[in-house]
């Protein structure tokens, strides 16, 4: 990591905890995050990654650590500490967050262009037709005919779905994106073009983002770090091809021979 | 020549002359007095005492009087009335431990200390209209016993001295008073109590009812139903000690709830409570299984959507006079609000129109192509 | 109706305090309202009291009146812009009972005007008091039913969502499809709901040189704007709001920048317009203004 020896980290985890009673949601996690980088953190159901990603995404309170990130006007600031408004004001400029189920993200009873305007709106746009413009830019950059631009997300496939909700996140250009198991619940052919769609945003875009998922092909393709969690801890971390290529974990090697090679 | 409507003054005063003439009746019908509803129409004196927040049955005879036997219109003049009441101080907690209990039955054991008391029930009456009552509705004295002495112990106590039902600690805090105090979410178990204790009874039962049938199910048992009179006793800051001051009867029901626990934490019941004004058993009982639904929460249950769970759907919606006057206050004029509606669905009907001559102008518009689902 | 009325002196009943509300109850509510007016657009609690007339009938413009009446107040009631609709006739007889307090249907000589759904059509001055009945306070609510959820919003200033409905009002008719009860902003702060009145009444809100105190009874909140208050529609750039009316004269006084209510006059359907204030047009009609309908 010695090209990140000048830079300052876009996010900073330092010592993160979070405990469900008896139980460990994940334990003690560090680790930093580079401008453009993208951060794979693999698991199986239960391993603390989505624990992980919520704590780090603002939704839940860890019990210990820090989560600072690299604000535009006061540089790095943790963000557990920081005040709801404050919070609530990074989540919808800086930050995005892509849920697995659309249905989660989208507002299904509002239409996909007032779904991308939302953003836009929630920081002061006020020109209708520049939102109706960028919301028919970022409908054809994720490949949704902007003839649908009126009608409902409930009227829309999944993976249509899956795709405006990821156009309404990317509108208002966010430094930082989560995802949690973006590919989940889709079909194989779907899955592979919303891939294919997500790589292209993140080069063209030079997206820094953490992806949570169970998927190795999701993170074989996209992430350029991985994490691999266990129990609530990291068992394995590093370049994203020397992890999956040559796994020295057990509990890697077992993940990565029980899924078909892509 | 056009002239605007007037006269809404002497309208209102003729409307309410004729009502007052349609309450009275036919005249050659004697007149109710209000002890006649006091003593026979107990039971509609009651819930106008209960929801009304006010417990003088004679005033509570009257307000059904004047409200030609429509209750929430009572329940509404009762509370309007008690509004206007100076507030001289507040009683000290009623004891129903100490109750004359003209009722007191346990589902939970078969016979307890104090015994079963079924009291003057409908239950197990055949529900057969009694025509002798059009005639005459004299009644032979009922069979008379010495009242039991010797305390009526509440059941779940018994259950407590075990450690089966969850404690219920007394607290010294002052609880809010929804009489003084706007209703703020979210609400405590307190203010909750005071909300369901006034709130409409056939609200209360249908949100009891739907537990009763999967939505938040709680499985409950009545642990206890008690009705009698409890002293009511106030502080007297001059005397130094509390005085009673009356007498008012109860209803009290107190359910025992499926239990909670874990592997490491025994399992125990839990419990719902329901303390209403005068003998209103469905209400109390109700009250008891909503109050249960409600505390999903400090008993770390999961919320399942049902309405019953939700506090805020249920405390916004229980109270009969907030819930007619907005019903009823549509039949207000709203007339300068539907013009405004009125001139743009014309407008906008008007834009609709020329879009689709223009398109049929312009011969045949081009459908945009629509993505196929994947 | 006659410009001013005063109640006897013994019109007044003795078994009921001055304007009804007990003083500790009176008290309360002031508090409320000065808050409210510390924060002009913010929705103040307030222990709203059980009244004589049904909630939803402006128990909450009853109470903000009779906290702020005075012996020596002149009265005015409006409905619908109207002084002799069926409720303002009730209110108005209520506080003649109950505080005995002159009372006038002439906007220019009252100095608490309480109102349903409209702002008069004369220019408010310093010194008078609009008190609006406000049936939902919220101006969220219908977006966002939980209560704890909106007073969150508010207190983050997430209007994000007001908006949206604005951008779909558009896509879907072409217009702001909301024609009354339209939300503004409170000097770049509160978006508040302005009680039912007509949108073309909105712009009157702003730098207003009266008090205008808002009570919702049943929702038991009251907000306030305090004179020469920046109030803005909330609208768009190229979509800006319109305050509009019915395109026509009034039938009765030939006013063309008037609030009009459309009256069906026969059973084939025709109408005329005319004032919805109608001190305004009584006043237009005195001084020697003419309809097309009066012939």
């Amino acid at each position: 990591m010695s090209a990140h020896a000048e830079m300052t980290p876009l996010l900073s985890v330092r010592g993160v905890s979070k405990r469900y009673g008896a139980q460990i949601g994940c334990a003690d996690m560090s680790f930093d995050l580079y401008p453009g980088e993208v951060m794979g953190i693999v698991g199986e159901s239960g391993s603390g990654k989505s624990t992980l990603l919520a704590c780090l995404a603002g939704h839940l309170r860890p019990d210990t650590g820090s989560v600072l990130f690299d604000t535009r006007a006061d540089g790095l600031r943790d963000t557990v500490r920081m005040s709801e408004p404050e919070r609530r004001m990074m989540s919808r400029t800086d930050w995005a967050f892509v849920h697995q189920n659309p249905r989660d993200g989208l507002r299904m009873a509002v239409s996909a262009g007032g779904n991308v305007g939302e953003r836009l709106m929630a920081v002061g746009a006020r020109n209708y037709g520049d939102i109706r413009r960028s919301a028919v830019d970022w409908l054809d950059r994720v490949e949704i005919d902007t003839g649908r631009i009126d009608d409902r997300p409930s009227t829309f496939s999944g993976g249509m779905q899956q795709r405006l909700q990821i156009a309404r996140n990317l509108v208002t250009g966010p430094r930082l994106v989560f995802m949690d198991e973006p590919t989940g619940g889709l079909d194989v052919s779907v899955q592979a073009r919303l891939l294919d769609l997500l790589r292209g945003l993140v080069r063209d875009m030079g997206l820094s983002a953490i992806i949570v998922t169970h998927d190795l092909a999701v993170v074989r393709l996209l992430a350029d770090r991985l994490m691999v969690m266990k129990s609530g801890c990291v068992v394995e971390a590093g370049l994203t091809d020397q992890v999956l290529d040559d796994p020295q974990h057990a509990y890697t090697q077992l993940l990565v021979s029980s899924v078909l090679q892509v | 020549m056009y002239v605007a409507v007037k006269g809404g003054e002497q309208a209102i005063g003729n409307a309410h002359a004729w009502l007052a003439e349609e309450r009275r009746g036919d005249p050659a019908v004697a007149e109710l007095g209000i002890a006649q509803i006091r003593e026979q129409l107990a039971q509609a004196v009651n819930r106008v005492m209960a929801e009304g927040s006010l417990y003088d049955p004679d005033l509570a005879a009257l307000a059904i009087k004047q409200a030609r036997g429509d209750l929430i219109e009572a329940i509404f003049l009762l509370r309007a009335y008690r509004t206007t009441l100076p507030r001289f101080g507040a009683s000290r907690p009623v004891d129903t431990a100490d109750m004359a209990c003209d009722r007191r039955i346990s589902a939970t054991f078969k016979d307890v200390p104090g015994g079963q008391v079924l009291g003057p029930t409908f239950d197990y009456t055949h529900r057969l209209l009694d025509f002798k009552l059009a005639a005459e509705g004299e009644v032979p004295p009922a069979p008379e016993r010495d009242p039991a002495t010797g305390p009526v112990p509440h059941v779940t106590g018994f259950l407590n001295r075990e450690g089966l039902i969850e404690e219920e600690p007394g607290v010294d805090t002052i609880p809010p008073d929804l009489t003084r105090e706007p209703l703020e979410m979210p609400a405590g178990r307190p203010l909750r109590l005071q909300s369901l204790s006034r709130a409409d009874e056939g609200f209360v039962l249908s949100m009891a009812y739907s537990t009763q049938r999967g939505y938040a199910r709680n499985h409950a048992f009545v642990g206890e139903l008690r009705i009698g009179a409890v002293a009511v006793e106030m502080d007297v800051p001059e005397l130094g000690f509390a005085i009673e001051i009356g007498e008012i009867t109860l209803t009290e029901c107190e359910t025992v709830n499926q239990f909670t626990g874990s592997k490491s934490e025994p399992p125990q019941f839990t419990r719902g409570y329901g303390l209403v004004f005068g003998q209103t058993e469905r209400k109390a009982i109700s009250m008891a299984l909503v109050d249960r639904a409600l505390r999903w929460e400090e008993l770390g249950e999961d919320f399942e959507g049902a309405p019953a769970q939700d506090a805020e759907f249920v405390l916004s919606h229980a109270d009969n006079i907030q819930a007619t006057g907005f019903l009823e206050h549509i039949k207000l004029p709203h007339y300068v609000d539907f013009q405004a509606e009125l001139e743009l669905v014309r407008k906008l009907r008007r834009e609709a129109e020329e879009v689709r001559s223009s398109a049929l102008m312009g011969g045949l518009a081009s459908h945009d192509g629509q993505e196929a689902a994947e | 109706m006659s410009g001013c009325m005063r109640q006897e002196p013994d019109g007044a009943r003795a078994d009921y305090n001055f304007a009804y509300l007990d003083e500790q109850t009176k008290r309360m509510i002031r508090r409320a309202i000065l808050k409210g007016l510390a924060i002009p657009g913010y929705q103040v609690p307030f222990a709203s009291r059980e009244m004589p007339m049904p909630y939803g009938w402006g128990t909450g413009g009853v109470q903000v009146s009779a906290a702020v009446m005075v012996p020596e107040d002149r009265f005015k009631v409006i409905d619908q812009g109207a002084d002799d609709t069926t409720n303002a006739v009730s209110i108005r007889a209520f506080f003649e009972r109950t505080a005995g307090v002159a009372t006038t249907t002439r906007t220019r000589e009252a100095s608490v005007i309480q109102t349903r759904h409209r702002i008069p059509e004369e220019p408010l001055r310093e010194g008078q008091i609009l008190v609006y009945q406000v049936p939902i306070p919220e101006p969220l609510r219908f977006l966002e039913p939980r209560e704890s959820e909106t007073r969150k919003l508010h207190a983050l200033e997430d209007y994000g969502l007001m908006h949206v409905k604005l951008y779909e009002d558009i896509a879907r008719h072409g217009h702001i499809a909301t024609a009354y009860d339209y939300p503004v902003r409170v000097e770049a702060r509160y978006v508040m709901d302005p009680s039912p009145i007509p949108k073309f009444d909105t712009p009157k809100l702003a730098d207003c040189p009266a008090i205008q105190l808002f009570g919702a009874g049943r929702e038991q909140r009251i907000h306030a704007l305090p004179p020469y208050t920046r109030v803005v529609p909330l609208d768009f750039e190229d979509h800006p709001f319109e305050a509009s009316k019915p395109d026509h004269p009034c039938g009765l006084c030939g006013a063309t920048d008037s609030y009009l209510d459309e009256v069906i006059v026969d059973d084939a359907g025709g109408r005329i317009f005319v004032c919805s204030d109608t001190d305004h047009c009584e006043a237009r009609r005195d001084s020697g203004h003419v309809g097309e309908d009066t012939a």
